[in-house]
């Protein structure tokens, strides 16, 4: 029950503050900041202690999980679930959504009901990603995160804003048609070899796939996590997006939407197809690393600061795709610190650029310059985020990339030495993002303030969690082991065809010890 | 007391945690306080560790005490914990000593900065993450503390951050040095990939116990590691940071690029010497890249005309004698030099700096001199610490840690005449540049008014500093003077091997010490003679065409600069500025144009008139008939 | 009874259909195009009579009523159309109802 709640507490919230915005604006805001607080109060009481408790060895891979039936004739059931994983993510989407709120704080001025209830049901919409476990229900998740989105920069975006939420909505949604298609035929060959017709995850893992087939469905659900995460080729929509979003939009595009590409790719590409997986690694292995240093460069030469950021996205996100295929216990820990501190620290960059837009009108990188004498301590927080960013020991996102390339680097060293070449370049970019901003003479003579309490908090909030990851991740870890090894488990090699292979996968509904959690 | 090791980097990082959250709203008097006090502390335990550690040698050689666990997963369990042994300790001992002294001085140099508390608080931040690159216990919190040296260096070198070659300057620092340490990061992961372990003692029992000598893997891992090292410590080829990172305020070039931070590729190898040791091709290695670089940075170090230039260059190719003698296995004498080179370079940059601060930030050799009579304290402590850069025989400390090495390369056996002549040979171009920067300075008429003089704050540390560059060498006198004494190689062995000498040279060492000093006091009275005596003859000299060609070319550093940017640095910026608009944004784009010709193509076929489309109706449906019809 | 044979009768539906086509096509004016659609209709309706008297079956002449009630139904929808046109354009040429071109 309590996983429907987190999730509902944030529509009911966005409905409450998109009824009430339309006469006060102030109170969409509060509204808002409420529910978030409360679901992320929720969270903590009731999923924090779930998640920490040692585990017995015999129990499922799930903490909480909660099954209705939902449309009963076509298999679909309202199935939410949460492991170790979950419980992470749920985290950071509840932090990264107050951060979101607050930056919109006195950014946004019309519509700002409405707004928020775009705001809200995202969020809503990404916590029903990172907790579904029907297909059918995390699609419709999927779709319902993406629409909001969709309107948040078409409404509230910059100068280029249709462009942008046209090309993200394109984007998104050709992939998630196609992996809509890839699901109903898993759905359908899961049906014809078993006999029963279900959506539910835990009954597709470990259908037996020819070759061909795995891949071809495999390739469906790659192009919609690749898209969204997003891979080399296909990230051509975030710039764009990022750089139209406005700074709440931006904030949960590159801290939120991007990591449901990465889960997506953690929790189904890879157990729902491990043999496709494989076959496929050393390609998204080559496509991670093409993108960690093709990012890495691109962001060097943006003139305008958000799309600088919004690069980097690619070339940090690049790692996790990295680490995913790698496939290994300490390849996909570093990967969930990536996405956590990528979603902090990207996350945080975003905030920055917007507190600057907001006073200078401006993300223009060349009118910037010599900001430290204006702002110091803001200029002390880029640094900070920026030192960050470049995978700094101490913070997060070191941790993170350190742990990626060492588990990755026994399976193919090669494209770890030049993934670790992206390393030296993150610090170009990164650098020169500090010194065009703050750094230097001041190319324009700027009367700006410096941070007030709420965006000090914001910010602080984020930097305090980034060296907390950074010096002692290991309650993450340890959140997060039981949940990866066993996922890892799902990956026995089977043979073709496997006859009663779906009887003994772990997530069996009937485990008892996941009932009692649904009871509690 | 071992028990409190880990206040030893706690106190300057706790120093700069309230430096940074007060900001400027402390009182540049409390700012103070805490910047030196910190570090103040943290000398004074690393004092009382030391006598602890001593009193437990040789029982007890290392002490290793878990502060928490980074992290542990699959089998990789990193623990913030640190590592006490005769090595750690002589580092500790010269970043927390030499570094309060500098941190005093600060506050006289940097009394008028804007930044002051901002200036605390990265040298503080610096401190706190040297203290952990020397004491870590494992490669990834020596990763950690490296890495954060790293930033602090470009914090700092970046300092006065309104002109943008400073800014130029620091990037640079950082960006060269972070190519050595992905090289390092990788092998890190070879490391583990094949040892299954970060923790350098295991580690180095595993490599003993499961490479063999001149096998592949120590060396890759040991060229990896030098990689690190030479990014760090400026040696060949990635040595052309260094004399950029001058920018930042001297107190910073005194503390990190001198005497602290870029001996760390010295620590690391020095750490790592077991791995060393199984390959012969990497020591080799190191030794050819030492001596090159020491030749190298000597030449370069003669042309310059900024005086912080001459100090930075005589840095790299001090540094340079100390990979040497990593290189030939002369461990002890590495370390010594390390420990020596710290007082000395420390010194003379602090005393370059009272020179800066007394002629208001003029740092052009040729704009100074005559300064004997006006600042005779500084006179006599740069005298001291040019002394013991140039080796003067006898009297200074330089001469004894320097002789230990030249010796130690001529009669180690991986050494050799080769690698003497060169170390000798740089010892000849050390006291020339040094004596050259010396009389500049110093001597001939006085050029720019002095404006300040240093005040008791300054004085202090550069007396402090002086002494020890003068006596510290007495802790290690070389056996031909009638038995010598050994109280630090005796030390350091506890941590590191002696250097196994030919047995058949041994009996030359007074015949080399000889030769070394005379290569000190000859390039003494060479500069002495051109500069002072026959100015004439050095005018002269120095309008040679050819003269002019290769001091040009040194004073460039050899085109090193030249040549990364042409091989690097330009190739990325025009790839980087002419993909700007994302080629592959492009390929979508024209996607999506054959759309819209798809579209201009069908829109073609809708004319709007009616007639048109009820001929099409009637060829269409002729058409299907006759299909029908006739198939 | 001298009886007409049955393609003669096919093929003279074929030419009033032919020229109702033609009508259709090269007349610009509404009116006329009305015109060419009516001879179409009545070209097909003769072809169902003609069919019917050769099989003898009574379908054909039922068949051609539908057609004549449609046709009638068509050209008072059609006529109607026209004259709402024509009250807008002040013309008869349907050329110039082009607004859909693409």
């Amino acid at each position: 029950m309590m996983l429907i709640i987190l999730i509902a507490v944030p529509l009911a919230g966005g409905i409450l503050a998109g009824i009430l915005g339309r006469r006060n604006a102030g109170a969409a805001r509060w509204i808002s900041l409420a529910a978030l607080l409360l679901d992320l109060i929720l969270a903590l009481v009731w999923l924090l202690p779930v998640a920490t408790r040692p585990l017995a060895p015999t129990a499922g891979p799930w903490l909480v999980e909660l099954r209705l039936p939902w449309i009963s004739t076509l298999g679909i059931s309202f199935h939410l679930a949460a492991d170790g994983l979950s419980v992470v993510l749920i985290l950071l989407t509840l932090l990264l959504g107050l951060a979101a709120v607050a930056c919109s704080w006195s950014e946004i001025h019309e519509r700002t009901g409405f707004f928020f209830f775009n705001l809200m049901w995202v969020l809503a919409g990404i916590l029903g990603v990172f907790t579904a476990l029907d297909l059918f229900l995390f699609y419709f998740f999927w779709e319902l995160m993406m629409v909001p989105m969709f309107f948040l920069i078409i409404l509230w975006g910059h100068e280029n804003r249709v462009y942008a939420a046209i090309k993200f909505f394109l984007f998104t949604q050709i992939a998630g048609l196609l992996m809509l298609a890839a699901i109903i035929g898993l759905y359908f060959i899961h049906g014809q070899i078993s006999g029963n017709y279900s959506f539910d995850y835990s009954a597709l893992l470990g259908t037996p796939l020819a070759a061909g087939t795995g891949m071809f469905l495999m390739l469906g659900f790659f192009a919609a996590f690749a898209v969204k995460l997003p891979a080399f080729p296909v990230h051509v929509w975030l710039p764009d997006a990022h750089t139209e979003a406005p700074t709440a939009g931006s904030v949960v595009l590159a801290g939120l939407l991007l990591k449901t590409g990465a889960y997506g790719l953690l929790r189904f590409v890879v157990p729902l197809f491990p043999e496709a997986a494989r076959a496929f690694a050393p390609w998204a292995m080559a496509l991670a690393v093409a993108g960690i240093i093709y990012g890495a460069v691109l962001a060097f030469s943006q003139t305008d600061l958000k799309r600088l950021v919004a690069y980097t996205s690619v070339s940090h996100m690049g790692f996790v795709m990295l680490a995913v295929f790698a496939w290994n216990e300490m390849a996909l820990q570093g990967a969930l610190i990536q996405i956590i501190c990528h979603g902090l620290s990207t996350g945080a960059l975003f905030v920055i650029v917007g507190m600057l837009q907001e006073r200078m009108h401006t993300r223009d990188l060349r009118r910037m310059g010599g900001l430290w004498k204006e702002v110091p301590r803001l200029g002390g927080f880029a640094m900070f985020f920026a030192l960050a960013s470049l995978g700094l020991p101490g913070l997060g996102n070191f941790v993170g990339e350190f742990l990626i390339l060492i588990g990755v680097f026994p399976q193919a060293p090669l494209l770890t030495v030049v993934a670790a070449g992206g390393l030296v370049a993150a610090s170009i970019y990164s650098l020169w993002i500090v010194q065009q901003a703050f750094h230097g003479q001041a190319r324009e003579t700027w009367r700006i303030s410096d941070l007030n309490g709420r965006e000090a908090v914001t910010l602080g909030v984020l930097a305090a969690a980034l060296l907390w990851l950074g010096l002692y991740p290991q309650p993450v870890i340890q959140m997060a082991r039981p949940a990866l090894a066993h996922m890892r488990q799902i990956q026995v090699p089977h043979s073709f065809p496997a006859p009663e292979s779906t009887a003994s996968l772990p997530a069996a509904p009937a485990d008892p010890q996941g009932e009692m959690h649904a009871i509690r | 007391m071992i028990q409190l090791l880990w206040l030893i980097p706690a106190l300057p990082l706790a120093g700069f945690v309230i430096l940074a959250l007060g900001g400027a709203r402390l009182s540049r008097r409390a700012a103070a306080w805490i910047g030196v006090g910190s570090v103040g502390i943290s000398a004074l335990l690393t004092l009382a560790l030391a006598v602890a550690f001593l009193r437990g040698l040789p029982a007890i050689p290392a002490h290793i005490r878990q502060v928490w666990t980074w992290f542990d997963v699959a089998g990789l369990n990193i623990g913030v914990s640190f590592y006490l042994d005769a090595l750690a300790l002589t580092m500790m001992a010269v970043i927390t000593g030499v570094g309060f002294l500098i941190h005093l001085y600060s506050v006289g140099y940097m009394a008028h900065d804007d930044g002051f508390s901002r200036f605390f608080a990265y040298m503080n931040l610096f401190v706190g993450a040297m203290l952990i690159l020397v004491m870590a216990d494992n490669l990834m919190l020596l990763y950690l503390g490296w890495e954060g040296v790293g930033a602090c260096s470009y914090l700092l070198i970046g300092f006065w951050y309104r002109d943008p070659a400073n800014g130029y300057a620091a990037r640079k620092a950082f960006v060269v040095t972070r190519v050595g340490d992905t090289a390092m990061a990788v092998a890190l992961f070879l490391l583990f990939d094949r040892l299954g372990s970060l923790q350098i003692q295991e580690l180095m029992q595993r490599a003993g116990a499961q490479w063999g000598v001149g096998t592949i893997l120590p060396t890759v891992v040991a060229l990896l590691l030098l990689g690190g090292a030479v990014g760090k410590s400026a040696q060949l080829p990635l040595q052309t940071w260094l004399p950029d990172a001058m920018a930042g305020p001297t107190p910073v070039s005194a503390l990190i690029h001198a005497a602290t931070m870029v001996t760390a590729g010295f620590y690391l190898i020095a750490r790592t010497h077991l791995i060393f040791e199984l390959s012969p091709l990497a020591m080799s290695i190191v030794a050819i890249v030492g001596a090159a670089t020491l030749l190298l940075a000597g030449f370069s170090g003669l042309c310059q005309t900024d005086i912080k230039r001459v100090l930075a260059y005589s840095t790299v190719s001090q540094i340079g004698y100390m990979f040497l003698a990593l290189g030939v296995g002369a461990w002890a004498a590495a370390t010594f030099h390390f420990m020596i080179h710290a007082f000395f370079k420390a010194l003379l940059f602090l005393a370059a700096g009272a020179v800066i601060h007394a002629l208001s930030g003029e740092q052009d050799l040729f704009k100074m001199g005559g300064l004997r009579r006006e600042l005779p304290l500084v006179y006599l402590v740069f005298l001291a610490g040019a002394a013991s850069l140039s080796a003067i025989p006898l009297v200074t400390a330089g001469f004894y840690s320097k002789d230990m090495i030249i010796w130690e390369v001529f009669a180690s056996n991986r050494g050799g005449t080769l690698l003497w002549a060169a170390a000798l040979a740089g010892a000849l171009l050390t006291s020339i540049y040094t004596f050259r920067m010396f009389f500049l300075c110093f001597e001939g008429p006085l050029r720019t008014p002095v404006a300040h003089k240093p005040g008791w704050n300054m004085s202090l540390p550069l007396a402090v500093l002086a002494v020890l560059s003068l006596v510290a060498g007495f802790l290690e006198i070389p056996h031909s003077f009638g038995g010598g004494v050994q109280i630090f190689s005796h030390f350091i062995q506890s941590a590191l091997p002696a250097t196994q000498l030919l047995p058949a040279r041994e009996s030359n060492e007074i015949l080399c010490q000889l030769a070394s000093a005379a290569a000190a006091l000859g390039g003494l009275g060479l500069v002495w003679w051109l500069m002072l005596r026959s100015p004439q003859a050095g005018a002269a000299l120095t309008r040679q065409p050819l003269a002019m060609k290769l001091s040009r070319f040194w004073l460039n550093g050899w085109g090193f600069d030249w040549l990364y940017g042409l091989l690097f640095e330009r190739p990325y910026i025009f790839l980087a500025q002419i993909n700007r608009a994302d080629i592959v944004d492009g390929c979508f784009t024209l996607l999506a144009r054959f759309g819209l010709a798809l579209n201009a193509l069908a829109g073609a076929a809708q004319t709007g008139r009616v007639r048109t489309y009820a001929a099409g109706l009637t060829v269409g449906a002729a058409a299907i008939i006759a299909w029908v019809v006739w198939l | 009874m001298v009886t007409i044979p049955f393609s003669h009768g096919l093929l003279l539906a074929a030419a009033l259909f032919l020229l109702g086509v033609i009508c259709v096509l090269t007349r610009r004016n509404i009116i006329f195009m009305l015109l060419g659609l009516e001879i179409m209709l009545n070209a097909a309706g003769l072809a169902f009579v003609v069919a019917g008297a050769r099989w003898g079956q009574p379908d054909g002449q039922i068949m051609f009523l539908i057609v004549l009630a449609m046709a009638a139904a068509e050209v008072s929808v059609g006529l109607a159309l026209v004259l709402e046109w024509y009250h807008r354009m002040h013309s008869l040429d349907v050329d110039q109802a082009s607004r859909l071109r693409g």
